[in-house]
């Protein structure tokens, strides 16, 4: 019984270790240059990533923000950063991936994202 | 007691060959076209002197709307770059790294920053002073320049040699070079360094201080 736990258990670590190696290589190609290596933003100009309660607590627009971009002003850290990000046209899949990294890297311990829960989060966007 | 002399004296010798080793220093090589003029000396005869390139004579405005010109930068050496306030691509990398070597050189008075914005559309004087405070570099040491699209883009590629141009095609509508210029104190080019890159960024903060203690 306990290695059937446990085989599960690493079956699923396994998938979300994969998404955060994936995950990684997008977002050194498209976030790391405003975002930064460490995700610690730049100047006030764009965000940190570092904020867990922030981070937390806006999971689920996660998705929508990477996929249409975004321009509404931002508190971050007790900052306001008011610029303008990009939209990623990018699959389900790669946001997931994206998502699985930037929640699990930087000091945030976030788990699993699968590209089902991206697809339910981008039919609610705002 | 003779012996002893001649330890002392190759001390001595070995001290004196190490600190003229030490004494060759690096130059920083000029950049740009060249031309040639006969110059007349003192003394009656004639010699060949070697014009360098130049920056030329430049009015624009600054993040503060008042004007800079080469004036601003006189008697300092300055690092100068080409961006727009809205660009994505490589253009956070560049200042990410340029306000590092800013902050390296925050206390000395003789090193200057230049950034030309080649949005010339909507990156006036109050989105570049917004800009620069965001970005928390608001001051005399690091100017953000605006002009015209003629007068940025000819300084850019003819004196600056950093390729920039309006390209319909791109998202963002602008394609520009990365590269960070060294400008010395006679507006010669000194060095040009990739911003994106790491290693070619740390090189010009190996640079600066070579071209500082260069003779004038």
């Amino acid at each position: 019984m306990a290695g059937i736990f446990y085989s599960c258990q690493t079956a699923e670590s396994v998938q979300r270790d994969a998404y955060y190696v994936n995950g990684r290589d997008l977002y050194i190609q498209h976030c790391q240059n405003c975002h930064g290596e460490k995700g610690e933003g730049l100047g006030e100009l764009t965000p940190p990533l570092t904020d867990s309660i922030f981070m937390k607590a806006n999971k689920s627009q996660l998705a929508c923000i990477i996929k249409n971009g975004f321009s509404t002003p931002l508190t971050i850290h007790g900052k306001v950063y008011e610029g303008k990000m990009p939209d990623f046209n990018m699959a389900d899949i790669d946001i997931a991936q994206l998502i699985v990294y930037i929640t699990n890297g930087f000091g945030h311990k976030q788990g699993m994202y699968t590209n089902e829960q991206v697809a339910k989060d981008l039919k609610d966007c705002k | 007691m003779k012996y002893q002399f001649t330890i002392r004296y190759t001390i001595v010798l070995a001290a004196i060959l190490f600190l003229c080793a030490c004494k060759e220093q690096r130059k920083l090589p000029v950049y740009g076209l060249r031309d040639t003029k006969t110059v007349k000396n003192s003394d009656g005869t004639r010699s060949v002197d070697t014009v360098y390139q130049t920056i030329p004579a430049f009015k624009l405005l600054n993040q503060d709307s008042t004007y800079i010109t080469n004036d601003n930068f006189k008697g300092k050496i300055y690092v100068a770059d080409f961006f727009f306030t809205s660009c994505t691509s490589i253009c956070p990398i560049m200042h990410r790294n340029m306000k590092n070597i800013f902050d390296k050189f925050r206390d000395n008075p003789e090193v200057m920053f230049l950034s030309h914005t080649i949005d010339f559309k909507y990156d006036t004087p109050s989105v570049l002073k917004k800009y620069a405070q965001k970005l928390g570099v608001d001051g005399p040491k690091w100017q953000f320049a605006y002009g015209l699209k003629d007068t940025v883009y000819g300084l850019a590629t003819k004196s600056y040699l950093v390729s920039v141009e309006q390209d319909g095609t791109d998202k963002q509508g602008y394609v520009h070079q990365g590269y960070l210029v060294l400008i010395d104190k006679d507006r010669r080019i000194r060095g040009a360094y990739d911003g994106t890159n790491a290693d070619q960024v740390a090189q010009l903060e190996k640079d600066i201080p070579v071209l500082l203690e260069e003779k004038q």
